[in-house]
């Protein structure tokens, strides 16, 4: 129980949330939650769960090397995302293929993230920020940084939306179209690591999924339409945001938790509302056809 | 062997080959290709497996380099993303999953090499429902692909790659794991195609039976090399045998009705031993 006595509400949340650093966070993890719950589609679509999870990984090496050698973290962090997507990228088109070398890269970055942090003998603190974010630390020029990273995700998605779409989910056609499906598919890798970069920073490398996968998961239960999947999973990934901030605000407890829970909540909240409703076999139902 | 029928008229060859061979990982699949498919037949490309069928679709498609010979397709060399071609990859619709609508999947046929951010317009909008009722997949266009059969899966397939008013469709077994209903409807759908557009189709099979009421002829994968020949010519028992490696039997019913069977049989069927 005495652990517990620590957390208790803070009546005075509401000036708490007007501090210059709760209005970082507040701008920091909105223009996350947009630039994530834009690629969430993608990364479902082009069965990059998995990849998108490993590039958090594969920046932790990047953001305790930063610190070794005293650069910015987020450098570190983008330097080596951006770098581990494209190898990852470059590697066959095939899903099985891809997990292997994912799996592999991202095993040799755990263990270069290890010996960086220990010979730049970074205290625990710094490490557990990395694993886990540190949304109430983001400074004005990481600010800047992001505001650079979202304009770019969504100015270029702008541009590439439809053949993107059409190269995840119908590749085998949309090269046949002369859809650039292995071009896109290096674009695509460098905007998800540019946005792994700013979300590591908001909820931490182990528990990225939440915020790049599951707004876009729980969208893809109410509809298939890739612009209102857009929609929907940056209003989800906006309001776990706010909403961990505030709940972060009122308890004194880490907004990460908070974040990911009310992500993985409304995720739960849709899967028994709707998910019943499409997991019935839709043959007998819908084989109405009619011989002309 | 007997002369093919002109069904093109002054138009060009759909696919014409000479002399052409592919090579593909350093190994040549097939070589001494000569042959033109005429504007408006419906042509079967058969083979054992590993033959080089759909390696025959890719190289029309452009995806493949012409290691040698010269290509033309509807009169011009191969290129990606020509226009005038409808395509319907194999285990297509297992692919796909639950993140697309039929109605999106076929507008991307239309619209999904276009860059930026311009809307689907009314006008093609209205291309993509008249594809969708032409296929008789209007219906379920709103549903997600994953919640379809097989048979509907292959029906909006053919919608998407039709929906730009392809000139030549290549279609890839879009017979297997279909059920003999589903078979006989797009077997069906598709000659209807060739009736009302004057559409060339080309259909990779390993079965024909089920396609031998629409084919005109065939391109048959013998040896390493592909032959053209009227459909008329290729249902042999002596050349399907040489062909698939194992017997097969050919029968011509009273009703002039063609097919193919295994011409091998359990001795005692059913027997009590």
């Amino acid at each position: 129980m005495s652990a517990l006595a620590g957390v208790q509400f803070q009546s005075n949340w509401l000036e708490i949330l007007g501090s210059p650093f709760m209005q970082h966070a507040l701008i920091g993890g909105s223009l996350v939650a947009v630039a994530a719950g834009l690629l969430g589609y993608f990364v479902i679509t082009r069965q990059n769960a998995f990849a998108a999870h490993a590039l958090a990984h594969i920046g932790f090496p990047g953001a305790t090397g930063a610190i070794l050698v005293g650069a910015p973290v987020t450098l570190g962090l983008a330097v080596f995302c951006v770098g581990g997507g494209l190898l990852i990228g470059l590697f066959g088109r095939k899903v099985a293929d891809r997990e292997m070398a994912t799996g592999t890269i991202l095993a040799l970055a755990t263990a270069l993230g290890v010996l960086f942090a220990s010979l730049a003998s970074a205290n625990a603190s710094t490490t557990t920020s990395v694993l886990f974010g540190n949304l109430l630390a983001i400074s004005d020029d990481q600010l800047l940084v992001y505001g650079a990273f979202t304009a770019a995700v969504v100015g270029t998605l702008a541009v590439l939306a439809r053949p993107l779409v059409f190269a995840s989910v119908d590749p085998a056609v949309a090269e046949a179209r002369g859809v650039p499906v292995r071009a896109l598919g290096l674009a695509f890798v460098v905007l998800l690591a540019l946005t792994i970069t700013m979300a590591v920073q908001v909820v931490g490398t182990l528990l990225l999924f939440a915020l790049v996968v599951t707004p876009a998961a729980t969208a893809l239960r109410i509809t298939a339409r890739p612009g209102r999947v857009a929609l929907i999973s940056v209003a989800l990934a906006l309001a776990a945001v706010w909403g961990g901030l505030v709940l972060s605000a009122m308890v004194d407890l880490p907004p990460s938790f908070f974040i990911v829970s009310l992500a993985v909540l409304a995720w739960v909240v849709v899967l028994a509302v709707v998910g019943r409703r499409r997991n019935r076999p839709a043959e007998p139902l819908l084989d109405t056809h009619h011989p002309h | 062997m007997t002369v093919l029928p002109a069904t093109g008229g002054d138009r060009p060859a759909a696919l014409e080959m000479v002399d052409v061979s592919v090579v593909r990982g350093g190994r040549t699949v097939w070589s001494e290709g000569t042959f033109s498919v005429a504007a408006g037949a419906v042509v079967g490309v058969i083979g054992p497996n590993g033959a080089g069928k759909t390696t025959l679709f890719q190289l029309a498609l452009g995806l493949l380099p012409v290691a040698g010979g010269r290509v033309d397709v509807l009169g011009a060399p191969p290129r990606r993303g020509n226009r005038r071609i409808g395509y319907v990859p194999q285990n297509y619709t297992a692919a796909l999953g639950h993140a697309i609508r039929c109605r999106d999947l076929v507008t991307l046929g239309l619209t999904g090499s276009r860059f930026g951010l311009r809307p689907t317009s009314a006008a093609e909008r209205a291309r993509v429902d008249e594809a969708l009722r032409r296929v008789g997949a209007y219906d379920y266009a709103e549903s997600r692909m994953s919640e379809l059969s097989g048979g509907q899966q292959q029906r909006v397939a053919i919608a998407q790659a039709i929906v730009d008013d392809a000139e030549l469709l290549l279609l890839d077994e879009p017979l297997a794991n279909l059920d003999l209903r589903n078979q006989q409807e797009i077997v069906q759908l598709l000659g209807e195609l060739h009736r009302e557009r004057d559409v060339t189709i080309m259909v990779v099979a390993h079965d024909l039976n089920p396609l031998l009421p629409v084919l005109s002829e065939a391109i048959y994968l013998l040896d390493g090399h592909p032959h053209h020949d009227p459909i008329t010519d290729v249902v042999q028992e002596e050349l399907l045998t040489h062909l698939y490696g194992t017997p097969v039997g050919v029968v011509r019913t009273a009703q002039g009705d063609l097919f193919t069977r295994a011409a091998w049989r359990d001795p005692a069927p059913g027997s009590q031993r």
